[in-house]
C-alpha cells in the first residue's frame, strides 16, 4: 500500500542518450498505472529505474515519501515480473518463489505457507517441485507472477510480461493479471507497447513518447481527449483516421474539400483532421467522398477502407469508417460520408499540439 | 555511492593484478632479451629496453646455432609455420569431408566408422608415442613434414566439430539442393562450404596455434636439428647457452621465447573475435 | 542425423576414407601395438621377447616409482585444476561486471592461449634460474629457502605455478562466455530478490555456471595429465628423484630414455583406461546431473 513520486526524473546514458526526459507522477495507492508507447520511448528505462535497474542521472523518486534514488534494487520493496519471466533455471517453482523470503529473513515455515497460499491463487500448487523447463509458457507467466506476488511488495512492476504468450493466453492472464492486482490491492505500474492490453487494464495511462510524457490520464480520457496528435494516433483500434488540412477564408480546407464548422484556427498552417472511424457515417449530402478499396466484415460490424477524392492520386489519404452493420459495397463504389464535427479534432502537424 | 565506487576500484585492482600475472614473464622475457649477456649475468632479469635488440635478433635469426650449430631460429620458424599450417589445413580438409559423409549420408557402416573416430578423443597422443613412432620411423617419415603432421590429424576434435555445425545447418538446404540437381559434390562446394566459411577460419585459427604449439610429437620425431620446430628448438638450444663453460647466453634463449611465441599470440590477437567463437563453440 | 540425405553407396566412403585411413595407421594400429606390447617383456638386448601376461602391469603398480609418479599426478593435477579454475573465474566475474575498458582486459587475459606449454615452461625456468631468475630471489628473500632442484615441494611448486598460469586463459574465455549466457533479466531478478552480491553470486551464478565448471574441469584434469608434459620437460624433468614425474612423463622417459617397452606400454595402457573412465565419468555423471 503505497504512493510513488517521481519528479523531474532524467536518464542520460554515457553515449549521450537522452532516454527519458523530465517525467513528474504521482501514482496514488493501489492503483495499476500503464506506461505504453512505441518501442525505444524509454518506458521500460522509466520502469527499471523505478526498480533500481537503472541509475537515476537527475530528479527525485520516493515511495512513501521516502526518497530511493539511493536505495538498492533489493531494499526498495518493489517486485518485477519480467518480459521473459527471468526464472532461476536451476531452482524448482518452490524455490524460485521463496528465493527472495528468505533472503530476506523470513522464517521457513512461514515461506512454505506464503508460497503455498500465492501457489494455490495463482493454480501452480501442483508444479511447485518442477523447475521452469518443465512448465510451459503460460505456468512460467504464473510462476513469475508468483514470484513477485509472494513477496507482498509496495510496488507491483510488470515489464511488458505477456508479449511471449499466443493472443488467446495473452488475453486470459491479462484478465487475471487485472483480477489479482484488484484483490491484492498493490500499486502497479505496467509497461507495454500494445495499446489494447494499455486500455484494457489501466487504472490511468501515460503515453511516453521520446522520454517524455505526453498525456496521462484514464484511458476513456486519453481516447475522446487526446493533448496530442501523437496521443490521438496511438490510442485507438483501428487508428484514427488523419487527414492533412489547412485553414483558409474560415474553413477546413481537405484536399479539394472545405469543410464548414470550424472556427478561429490559425491560416497558413499545416494542420491535421482527426477523426476517429466510428463517428463517420455514410450520409448523402455528406463533405466527403471516398472510394471504396476494401471493406473488412467483422461480424457485429465492418470497417470500410477508401481513398478520399480530392487528394493526389499519386498521394492517396486513406479514411477508414466503422460501419454498424455489415455492408454490402463493391471496390470503386464511391460513397459520400458525414462526420460529427464536435467529436473531430485539429491539430497542428509542426508541433503535435491540438487546436479543437 | 561510496559502496560502488570501492566495488568498481576492487574490480579494476583485481583485473590489473590479474593482467600483471599474464603479461608479466612475456614482458619480461622481452625486456631481458634486449639486453647484453653480461648485464643479465651481473644484475639480473631486466624490466625496460636495453640496447641489444637488432644484436640479439639478428644473431639469433640469421647465425647458425643448437648443439651442431646447423640451424638457425629462422629456418625453425619455417618449420614450426609448415607444422602450423600443415596441421590446421589437413585438419579442416580431413574432418569437414568425415563429418560431410556422416552427417549428410545413410550408409551401412555410417555408425561403427563414427565410433572409430569418437575413439580418437579417448587416447590422447601422450599415451601411445613409442608405438607411434616405431609406425613413423617403419614407414621411413622421421624428420618428414608428412611424418610431424599427419599423425597429429588422427585425432577427431575438428570432426565433432564440423558434426556439430553440420547439423545446426537447415534441413531445408539440402532439399532445395536437390529440388536444383545438385549432387553431393556441388551441395558440398556450392552450398555448405561457403555457408560454414567463419566456422572454417576459426577452426583453422585454433588449430594453427595448436599445431604451432605441438611439443611430444616433433620432440620424438626430429632427431635432425634442421627438421627442429621453433618450440623444440628453443630448449634443446637452451641447455647449450647455460651449460657450456662460456658466459651463459640467457639473452638468446629469451629472444628464442620471444620468437616462438610472437606469431601464434598474433594470430590470436588480430582475430580475436573468431578465435573465441570457435574456441567456445568447438567444444560444445 | 539429418531427416534428409543423399543415398549412394561409394561416394560416403569416398569422404570418410582419408580420416579413417590415417585413424588406422596412426591410431589404432600403435595403440593396439601399445597393448599387445604390455603383454610381453623383451631381453636386455630387444631381441627377443616373451608373453608374460599381466607380469607388466604386476611390476608396474607395485613400483614404488609408479606409486609416486601416480601420486604426484593425483595431488598435482587437482591443485592446478582448482587453482586454475578458481583464479579464472575470480577474473571472469570482475571482467565480466567492469563497463569500462573490458575488452581490453579480456585481450590482457586471454592472449597467454597461445603460448606453447613447453614455453612457458622455459620462461618460468629462467624467472626461477638461480642466477639471474628475480623469483628465485624473491621467495629467498622471503626467507624461504627456496630451491627447486633439490626440494620436492619448492620443484612441485614452480611446476604447478607455471602450470597454473598456462591455463587461466583458457578458462577464462569459457567462463566469461559461460557468464555471459546468463539471461540478463535472471541476475535483474536476483538483484530484486537479494541484497547481496556475494550471496547472489553463490545462489545464483555459480549454480548457473555448473555445467562450464564440470566442463572445464574435465578439460582442466586431461590438461593436467597430459599436456603439462612440455612444462615437466622444461623445468624439472621429474626432479629431484621423480618428485614432479607425472604419469605421462614417466611413460615418455621409461620407453624412450629407459627402453623398457613392456613397462612403458602398461603404463600408457593404465593411462587410457583412466582417459576412459574420466570420459564415462563426464558423460554418465555430468551430462545429466548438470543440466536443468
Amino acid at each position: 500500500m503505497s504512493t510513488l513520486t517521481l519528479s523531474g526524473i532524467n536518464k542520460r546514458y554515457d553515449n549521450g542518450a537522452h532516454a527519458v526526459r523530465g517525467v513528474d507522477m504521482e501514482i496514488s495507492d493501489g492503483e495499476l498505472i500503464v506506461f505504453v508507447g512505441p518501442s525505444g520511448c524509454g518506458k521500460s528505462t522509466l520502469l527499471r529505474m523505478v526498480a533500481g535497474l537503472e541509475n537515476i542521472t537527475e530528479g527525485e523518486m520516493k515511495i512513501d515519501g521516502v526518497r530511493i534514488n539511493e536505495t538498492s534494487p533489493a531494499d526498495r520493496d518493489v517486485a518485477m515480473v519480467f518480459q521473459n519471466y527471468a526464472l532461476y533455471p536451476h531452482m524448482t517453482v518452490f524455490r524460485n518463489m521463496a528465493y527472495g523470503l528468505s533472503n530476506r529473513g523470513m522464517a521457513a515455515s512461514e515461506i512454505e505457507a506464503k508460497v503455498r497460499e500465492t501457489a494455490a491463487m495463482l493454480r501452480i500448487g501442483d508444479y511447485l517441485e518442477r523447475k521452469p523447463a518443465q512448465l510451459s509458457g503460460g505456468q512460467r507467466q504464473r510462476v513469475a507472477m508468483g514470484r513477485a506476488i509472494v513477496r507482498s511488495p509496495k510496488l507491483f512492476l510488470f515489464d511488458e510480461p505477456l508479449s511471449n504468450l499466443d493472443a488467446k493466453l495473452r488475453v486470459q492472464m491479462r484478465i487475471e493479471i487485472k483480477r489479482l492486482q484488484r484483490e491484492l490491492g498493490v500499486t502497479s505500474i505496467y509497461v507495454t507497447h500494445d495499446q489494447t492490453e494499455a486500455m484494457t487494464l489501466a487504472d490511468r495511462l501515460a503515453v511516453i513518447n521520446e522520454g517524455k510524457v505526453e498525456q496521462m490520464g484514464s484511458p476513456m480520457d486519453l481516447y475522446s481527449d487526446p493533448k496530442t496528435l501523437f496521443v490521438a494516433s496511438f490510442i485507438g483500434s483501428p487508428h484514427i483516421n488523419l487527414l492533412p488540412a489547412s485553414f483558409e477564408a474560415g474553413q477546413l480546407q481537405v484536399g479539394a474539400t472545405a469543410l464548414p464548422g470550424f472556427e478561429g484556427l490559425p491560416e497558413a498552417v499545416p494542420l491535421m483532421l482527426g477523426i476517429r472511424p466510428e463517428h463517420i457515417a455514410q450520409h448523402p449530402e455528406g463533405g466527403i467522398e471516398i472510394s471504396v478499396d476494401l471493406v473488412e466484415q467483422l461480424g457485429a460490424d465492418s470497417l470500410i477502407y477508401g481513398a478520399v477524392s480530392g487528394f493526389d492520386s499519386a498521394e492517396p489519404e486513406e479514411l477508414c469508417v466503422r460501419a454498424g452493420e455489415a455492408l454490402q459495397l463493391a471496390p470503386g463504389e464511391r460513397i459520400k460520408l458525414n462526420f460529427e464535427v464536435d467529436r473531430a479534432m485539429v491539430f497542428r502537424t509542426d508541433n503535435g499540439e491540438r487546436l479543437v | 555511492m561510496n559502496n560502488s565506487f570501492w566495488r568498481k576500484l576492487s574490480t579494476h585492482g583485481i583485473l590489473i593484478l590479474g593482467t600483471i600475472f599474464m603479461s608479466a614473464p612475456v614482458w619480461v622475457a622481452f625486456m631481458s632479451s634486449t639486453h647484453a649477456a653480461d648485464t643479465l649475468f651481473r644484475e639480473g632479469l631486466q624490466y625496460w629496453f636495453g640496447g641489444h635488440f637488432f644484436e640479439t635478433y639478428n644473431e639469433v635469426l640469421f647465425v647458425e646455432g643448437g648443439v651442431m650449430k646447423k640451424v638457425t631460429a629462422l629456418e625453425m620458424l619455417g618449420n614450426s609455420m609448415i607444422l602450423g599450417l600443415g596441421f590446421a589445413i589437413g585438419k579442416v580438409v580431413i574432418s569437414m569431408s568425415a563429418a560431410y559423409a556422416i552427417v549428410y549420408f545413410r550408409f551401412r557402416l555410417a555408425t561403427p566408422l563414427f565410433w572409430v573416430i569418437f575413439l580418437t578423443l579417448l587416447l590422447p597422443l601422450e599415451v601411445r608415442i613409442v608405438p607411434s613412432y616405431e609406425v613413423v620411423a617403419g614407414l621411413g617419415l622421421l624428420n618428414t613434414h608428412t611424418g610431424l603432421i599427419v599423425p597429429l590429424i588422427a585425432s577427431a576434435t575438428g570432426t565433432f566439430f564440423f558434426r556439430q555445425y553440420f547439423k545446426s545447418v537447415p534441413e531445408e538446404l539440402l532439399e532445395a539442393a536437390r529440388l536444383d540437381n545438385a549432387g553431393p559434390m556441388r551441395f558440398l562446394i556450392d552450398v555448405l562450404v561457403p555457408l560454414s566459411k567463419t566456422m572454417i577460419a576459426a577452426i583453422m585459427i585454433i588449430m594453427f596455434v595448436v599445431g604451432w604449439n605441438q611439443y611430444l610429437w616433433p620432440l620424438i620425431m626430429t632427431t635432425e636439428e634442421n627438421s627442429y620446430t621453433i618450440v623444440i628448438g628453443i630448449k634443446q638450444i637452451y641447455q647449450v647457452l647455460s651449460e657450456g663453460g662460456e658466459l651463459p647466453q640467457f639473452q638468446k634463449a629469451f629472444a628464442l621465447t620471444i620468437l616462438a611465441v610472437l606469431p601464434p599470440v598474433l594470430v590470436v590477437l588480430v582475430f580475436q573475435s573468431w578465435f573465441v567463437k570457435g574456441l567456445v563453440e568447438s567444444e560444445k | 542425423m539429418k531427416r534428409v540425405q543423399f543415398e549412394r553407396s561409394t561416394v560416403p566412403y569416398f569422404f570418410v576414407a582419408p580420416q579413417i585411413a590415417i585413424i588406422a595407421v596412426f591410431f589404432l594400429w600403435p595403440a593396439g601395438q601399445a597393448i599387445y606390447q604390455s603383454f610381453l617383456l623383451e631381453d636386455a638386448f630387444g631381441i627377443s621377447s616373451q608373453f608374460v601376461w599381466f607380469r607388466n602391469y604386476e611390476d608396474t603398480i607395485l613400483n614404488y616409482a609408479w606409486l609416486q609418479s601416480a601420486g604426484f599426478t593425483v595431488v598435482f593435477s587437482s591443485l592446478v585444476t582448482f587453482f586454475s579454475l578458481a583464479i579464472a573465474l575470480l577474473l571472469a566475474v570482475k571482467a565480466n561486471e567492469v563497463l569500462h575498458g573490458s575488452s581490453s582486459y579480456k585481450t590482457m587475459l586471454m592472449w597467454a592461449y597461445a603460448v606453447a606449454p613447453p614455453v612457458a615452461g622455459l620462461m618460468g625456468n629462467l624467472m626461477f634460474n638461480p642466477f639471474i631468475g628475480d623469483l628465485y630471489a624473491a621467495m629467498n628473500a622471503m626467507g624461504w629457502d627456496f630451491n627447486q632442484k633439490l626440494d620436492a615441494f619448492d620443484a612441485g611448486f614452480v611446476v604447478i605455478l607455471i602450470s597454473v598460469w598456462k591455463q587461466v586463459s583458457v578458462n577464462f574465455i569459457f567462463f566469461l562466455s559461460g557468464l555471459q549466457g546468463i539471461p540478463k533479466g535472471v541476475m535483474e531478478a536476483a538483484t530484486l530478490d537479494c541484497r547481496s552480491p556475494t550471496k547472489r553470486f553463490w545462489t545464483i551464478t555459480f549454480p548457473l555456471l555448473a555445467p562450464t565448471t564440470f566442463f572445464l574441469m574435465v578439460i582442466n584434469i586431461t590438461y593436467a595429465f597430459f599436456e603439462t608434459f612440455g612444462i615437466i620437460d622444461t623445468t624439472t624433468r621429474g626432479a629431484p628423484g621423480g618428485a614432479t614425474n607425472t604419469l605421462v612423463y614417466k611413460v615418455y622417459t621409461d620407453g624412450f630414455l629407459g627402453a623398457d617397452l613392456g613397462g612403458s606400454s602398461a603404463q600408457s595402457v593404465i593411462l587410457m583406461l583412466m582417459v576412459l573412465a574420466l570420459t564415462v565419468f563426464q558423460f554418465r555423471f555430468i551430462e545429466r546431473k548438470v543440466h536443468y
